[in-house]
């Protein structure tokens, strides 16, 4: 049996609104084992989100069980969580959040800042690598603003693997692109899922992306209504060539 | 997270809003240099207020007789017939504080030559007496210690007893004087020193042997006053102690009874010159600080709208791992770098118009270096205590909504 990356066990969530209860996790169960490509699926209302942000660390559960990478998140101090996010998490999200004015290998290299353990040397070398890996090593030095979207989002995907995460959480991922450049990141996605065997954990409300996925689980309502492994998984660089030729 | 990432961080925000950054530098640029400027207008007015007494003789200690009473009437000071040229020889010989000394007697009368008079004062003293008063010649010699001790008829004299006195320009030195009807040779003129802090015109006076204005013009044996110079100004309060005891042990004063005679030095002069100077220079300086507090607002104003206005990156950098006190460093830094560029600029501006307040409004100035360190110290107190608040509230962010916020 693979490593099991994430670990969720009768995980619920509440919020208090003035005086009522919004439950908008219900007890939810699932795993995620190392080298998966899951989605996470659900329109909205459905504690999309609030799953994203406990898978990601930034929230943490009312009550369950909820281990990344063997680390029960559970009543981890702020700093304890920042470094859970440092080392085991790479994020990406719909609105790429790069900073502006930064170039693209400064933008890389901001996880690293914030890990001492990693030198100035190192940290280059590193963000060197993971944009070469994004196929960007020719625009390292270009800001956001003179990236297009689809390299925007795939110097934030280099920057989401610079810290060699445990898995990739990503958010929309491909929500502000076009369906061409959609498809084009959704292949680097495959790419680095079948050949780097990196945990990808994709969270969006498009079926389409689902079906790329290795795993689809749907949430509804704060429960999980369906979790089934994908047979057919298309292949996002085949369904790129299917497209129409765009006019130049 | 090192400090040297945090540096680096905090360097590219501020070079990427130069504009903005210079804006706020501004207040601070200005508060520091106006307080380095003013400190220096004040440090060089209290210089030149100390080089102006200095110029008196700053060491400079007097001894006169002691008013007393004689049956219920008190007397005046001057009328005193109790110091005597035995005092004066007793602090020569017993003193180690005293450069100079000479023993003074003076009497007022009319100085004439040939048609012009003209009322003035003179002085009989020794030849020390031009080195106590800091007294240069501006043409002729001092009397020497033999025409001291021949009780000479030779004089020196001020510059307005020579403008006059011998009003046609003719040369004084060689001449021949009359003072209250006892002819004089004249053998120098003392160069001009105008009039005094107090309005005393300082060259209205004639300069004798203190034996000639004793036995020719006074008739007296005692002296008026004993002038000395401390041997620096330092010394001068330990001088005067030392002539106390040197005094009373003269005059046999027991120790219940009061001392006949004042001992002062310049002393309190200065401090009194000295204080109101310092008044000015607080006044300035308090002035000065508002507009380093007016600075240091405007840096917290800057980094309120800096805080908000990167609200997304600071949840990106949440996200990726940067915990709170990151966060917090980073706009602590920021804001430190600001308030100290802004210093350093603020020196080197201070400085320029401190030269340019010298050179074209002839000002005297003085820049002192504690003025620097302080301004600077404040600035880095002010970047800390201004960048604290914001900076605070960028750590306490929540990540979620950090990073949802547009």
């Amino acid at each position: 049996m693979a490593k099991e990356i994430i670990k969720i066990k009768d995980l619920k969530r509440e919020f208090t609104m003035g005086t009522e209860t919004v439950h908008a996790l219900k007890g939810i169960s699932f795993t995620i084992e190392e080298g998966q490509f899951v989605t996470i699926m659900g329109s909205s209302g459905s504690g999309k989100s609030t799953m994203l942000n406990i898978l990601g660390c930034l929230d943490q559960p009312t009550s369950g069980l909820y281990e990344i990478d063997g680390v029960s998140v559970k009543d981890l101090s702020r700093n304890e969580l920042a470094t859970i996010r440092n080392e085991k998490i790479g994020f990406i999200f719909q609105s790429y959040n790069l900073l502006a004015r930064t170039s693209a290998i400064e933008n890389v290299e901001l996880p690293l800042l914030y890990n001492s353990k990693v030198s100035t040397d190192e940290r280059r070398e590193r963000a060197i690598k993971a944009l070469e890996m994004v196929g960007l090593a020719d625009r390292i030095h270009h800001t956001p603003s003179q990236l297009s979207g689809g390299q925007q989002q795939r110097v934030a995907i280099a920057r989401a693997l610079v810290n060699n995460p445990v898995m990739i959480l990503a958010d929309e991922a491909t929500g502000n692109l076009d369906t061409r450049t959609s498809y084009e990141i959704m292949s680097l996605f495959q790419e680095l899922n079948k050949t780097q065997g990196i945990t990808i954990t994709f969270v969006t409300h498009e079926p389409d992306i689902a079906m790329f996925s290795s795993r689809t689980i749907v949430l509804k309502d704060g429960h999980v209504i369906k979790d089934e492994m994908n047979d057919t998984i298309l292949s996002a660089a085949a369904e790129l060539a299917k497209l129409p030729k765009e006019d130049h | 997270m090192r400090l040297l990432n945090l540096l680096k961080i905090a360097y590219k925000a501020i070079v990427l809003n130069k504009v903005r950054t210079l804006l706020t530098m501004l207040g601070i640029i200005i508060g520091v240099a106006s307080v380095i400027a003013m400190l220096a207008i004040g440090e060089g007015s209290k210089e030149s207020i100390r080089e102006t007494i200095s110029s008196m003789g700053s060491n400079m200690v007097t001894i006169r007789p002691g008013a007393d009473v004689r049956g219920g009437v008190r007397q005046d000071a001057s009328t005193m017939e109790s110091l005597k040229f035995d005092d004066y020889l007793a602090i020569k010989e017993q003193t180690t504080m005293l450069s100079y000394i000479t023993p003074v007697v003076n009497g007022s009368g009319q100085v004439i030559s040939g048609a012009n008079n003209w009322p003035s004062t003179i002085y009989g003293v020794n030849p020390e007496y031009l080195d106590i008063k800091v007294l240069g010649l501006q043409s002729g010699s001092m009397f020497t210690d033999a025409e001291v001790k021949s009780a000479s008829k030779v004089v020196l004299i001020g510059q307005t007893v020579v403008d006059n006195v011998f009003p046609d320009g003719e040369e004084p030195v060689g001449q021949m004087i009359r003072f209250n009807n006892i002819p004089f040779k004249v053998i120098g003129v003392l160069e001009e020193k105008g009039e005094n802090t107090f309005g005393q015109d300082q060259d209205d006076v004639v300069i004798a042997p203190y034996t000639t204005v004793q036995k020719r013009i006074l008739a007296i044996t005692f002296l008026h006053q004993i002038m000395a110079s401390a041997i620096s100004e330092e010394d001068a309060p330990e001088a005067v102690t030392q002539i106390t005891a040197i005094m009373r042990e003269q005059h046999k004063l027991a120790d219940d009874e009061d001392d006949d005679f004042t001992v002062r030095s310049m002393e309190e002069l200065i401090s009194t010159f000295s204080s109101t100077s310092e008044m000015l220079t607080i006044l300035l300086v308090a002035v000065a600080s508002i507009s380093l507090l007016i600075g240091g607002i405007g840096i917290m104003n800057i980094m309120y709208v800096s805080v908000k206005e990167r609200t997304k990156e600071i949840g990106l950098r949440m996200a990726v791992g940067g915990k709170g006190s990151d966060i917090l460093m980073q706009f602590l830094i920021e804001a430190i770098l600001i308030s100290i560029t802004g210093g350093v600029l603020g020196v080197l501006l201070g400085l320029s118009a401190t030269v340019f307040i010298e050179k074209f409004l002839h000002w005297p100035t003085s820049v002192a270096l504690y003025s620097i360190i302080i301004s600077f110290a404040v600035c880095a107190v002010t970047g800390i205590f201004f960048g604290w608040y914001p900076a605070r509230k960028a750590a306490a962010l929540d990540p979620i909504t950090a990073l949802r916020y547009e």
